[in-house]
């Protein structure tokens, strides 16, 4: 009997990128996919169902399709997106909700999409972060609370369920050619602002590897903590360099006037990413390597990939978006008009 | 279950996702357009800093070394010095000579003090400092088998005024002789002398220095005697003390690397011992010491 997959955030870029790959492998049987908003990709079997943004109904959906695996890549890392109470209800109230529903229940295997922000960024921080390494301070962004939280929500989980193995992945800053996120939003711009004086160095994670991480761990039924970012730090002024813009300044001190500013202006740069600006922040990827993962990108890879990608899109245009439509699906999925081929 | 690929999507006759992640590529490309390390080094800005500072070095200090052969070709050590002037001078002075003699690069270890501030902070860094971090430590010496500086004593060595000159401070915690043991690398002292008579620090403005939230708010001799001439950069100015620096043996442990944890009395015992031959040293030379400007 092949894998049955809950994916939450399956209208996010993640959650439809994941749902994609798994319904390519056919040791997946069943791929349900839960979301406030429909997903933007084409998926052929992969079942939909609308949800609020605190998965109240979860509970009743595990028990009924049964799933012996969640994907929970339904957490928000870009605070510019929302405000702080919708972050805070789909991060860690959806967290709870799930962790809820999923105890004493047929699952076995969690994997959780966190992020790097859990690390936070003070000047005191070593220069790469292992899994292991503590935070010194307490969180200081809204992002990294609702994470931090989200965090100690797995951890119980895992503690109070020896049976179902979990695994949590760090990502580090993604690019790539599709996702936008504060950062790709602002090496976008005619020219990339940063802190005067600072120079600090950045890691990246091309998306690709985070799909392709995410499946990894799924494969390899790897149980854990695991940072997921690529090779190399480079400054954030060669960042720029790759991406043929020239910086521009924001002062020393005092950003939080200049970036509430620029907010009205189009460009939201949160604080947790104005801290990234001064100090910087590397993951130690070796763990997850030792266990078999390779990288297709590194660090400054990942941006090269990127601003080719950009530069592509600026000539030829966005590709043409995906609607969904229910009655649509459900004639492909349902109909016996449809020839479906074995798997 | 096995991994999707490209291939294993079209041999099941599905429809192809839009985009199936790619299988790992042999090589990766890396395409860096700078040459900053992980640290934050640029060997190109070193290369700088050594020619701006050779003139200061050969003609200024006049630094001499004794023992620089004790300084291994590869390999990683924890280079311990004594520290002082209220901007040191030492610390340059250590990583120029190094760096000319021996061709490889020395990473400074200092304070989180230098990151917070802009310019300074990046120049810093560009420069061969590193954040004094028992993990960014640990990691350049073990890993990366490379010379690292620290200076033990801290802020209080700087921080202390012209009658305290050569009169070693607390060895902090004895943090770098655990980090020398982690990393399974020998510690090698240096005893500098000339640094403290570069910039001496005539009295400290305490209360200043804590409004400002410094370790130290010097009022240094430099002031006063290029301060007339340059103004305000006069006290960024330093006196042309001649400069002298012994290279102890290097002092290895014998204990295995990696261990979690290290006896905290023989962490402290080798400590003390290590402070006590750079003092001694210290003491040495100051008796052979004829002048403070011409050695």
């Amino acid at each position: 009997m092949g894998k049955r997959v809950l994916v939450t955030g399956l209208g996010t870029f993640w959650g439809a990128r994941v749902a994609k790959a798994l319904e390519a492998d056919p040791g997946v049987d069943v791929i349900v996919g839960l979301d406030t908003r429909e997903p933007l990709l084409e998926l052929e079997r992969t079942e939909y169902v609308k949800s609020d943004e605190n998965y109240s109904i979860l509970s009743r959906i595990v028990e009924a399709t049964q799933v012996d695996t969640i994907v929970h890549t339904f957490l928000v890392v870009d605070s510019t997106q929302m405000r702080g109470r919708t972050m805070h209800e789909i991060n860690v109230i959806g967290t709870m909700n799930l962790f809820a529903a999923a105890t004493d229940s047929s699952v076995r295997t969690v994997v959780v999409k966190s992020s790097s922000y859990v690390y936070g960024c003070e000047p005191s921080d070593p220069v790469w972060f292992t899994e292991e390494t503590p935070r010194q301070k307490p969180p200081k962004h809204r992002v990294e609370r609702s994470l931090a939280e989200v965090e100690s929500y797995v951890r119980d989980f895992a503690v109070d369920n020896p049976h179902v193995a979990v695994t949590m992945l760090r990502f580090s800053n993604v690019l790539g050619p599709e996702l936008s996120t504060p950062l790709s939003r602002m090496l976008e711009l005619p020219v990339v602002p940063h802190v005067f004086g600072f120079d600090p160095r950045f890691q990246f994670v091309h998306e690709d590897d985070v799909v392709r991480a995410m499946l990894f761990v799924l494969d390899h039924e790897l149980a854990g903590v695991f940072n997921v970012a690529g090779d190399g730090l480079l400054p954030w002024s060669e960042v720029a360099g790759i991406c043929g813009k020239r910086t521009v300044p924001l002062p020393p001190i005092g950003q939080g006037l200049v970036t509430a500013a620029l907010a009205r202006l189009g460009v939201d740069i949160p604080p947790e990413i104005v801290d990234l600006l001064k100090y910087g922040r590397g993951l130690d990827n070796g763990r997850l390597k030792r266990a078999g993962f390779d990288y297709t990108h590194t660090s400054a890879g990942a941006v090269q990939a990127f601003i080719e990608s950009l530069r592509l899109k600026r000539t030829v245009g966005p590709k043409a978006e995906y609607q969904y439509e229910r009655e649509v699906e459900d004639f492909f999925r349902r109909s016996p008009a449809v020839v479906r081929r074995p798997r | 279950m096995a991994r999707p690929t490209a291939e294993s999507v079209r041999a099941a006759g599905q429809l192809l996702p839009v985009h199936v992640p790619p299988t790992a590529a042999p090589e990766l490309d890396d395409p860096r357009v700078s040459d900053v390390d992980e640290w934050g080094r640029s060997e190109r800005t070193r290369r700088l800093a050594r020619t701006l500072f050779a003139p200061m070095y050969d003609r200024w200090f006049r630094v001499e070394w004794e023992g620089l052969e004790k300084i291994p070709t590869d390999g990683g050590a924890l280079l311990v010095a004594n520290h002082a002037a209220a901007i040191p001078s030492d610390a340059p002075v250590i990583m120029h000579g190094i760096e000319t003699e021996l061709q490889r690069p020395v990473y400074g270890l200092a304070d989180e003090l230098f990151k917070k501030v802009p310019v300074v902070g990046t120049l810093w860094s560009r420069a061969g400092g590193v954040l004094a971090h028992p993990d960014n430590a640990y990691r350049l010496l073990r890993q990366q088998q490379q010379l690292v500086l620290v200076f033990p004593e801290g802020s209080k060595g700087p921080g202390k005024t012209f009658d305290e000159r050569y009169q070693l401070r607390r060895f902090g915690r004895a943090g770098f002789v655990q980090i020398a043991m982690r990393a399974g690398v020998p510690v090698i002292p240096i005893a500098v002398v000339g640094a403290e008579e570069s910039m001496p620090m005539l009295a400290n403005l305490t209360p200043l220095a804590k409004a400002l939230g410094l370790p130290y708010a010097p009022v240094t001799a430099n002031m006063l005697a290029f301060g007339p001439l340059l103004g305000p950069l006069g006290a960024l100015v330093h006196l042309p003390a001649k400069f002298k620096l012994r290279v102890l043996d290097p002092v290895h442990f014998d204990v295995p690397p990696d261990q979690p944890r290290y006896s905290r009395s023989k962490v402290m015992d080798e400590a003390e011992s290590i402070r006590e031959q750079i003092q001694d040293a210290l003491y040495d030379m100051l008796r052979h010491r004829r002048s403070v400007w011409s050695g």
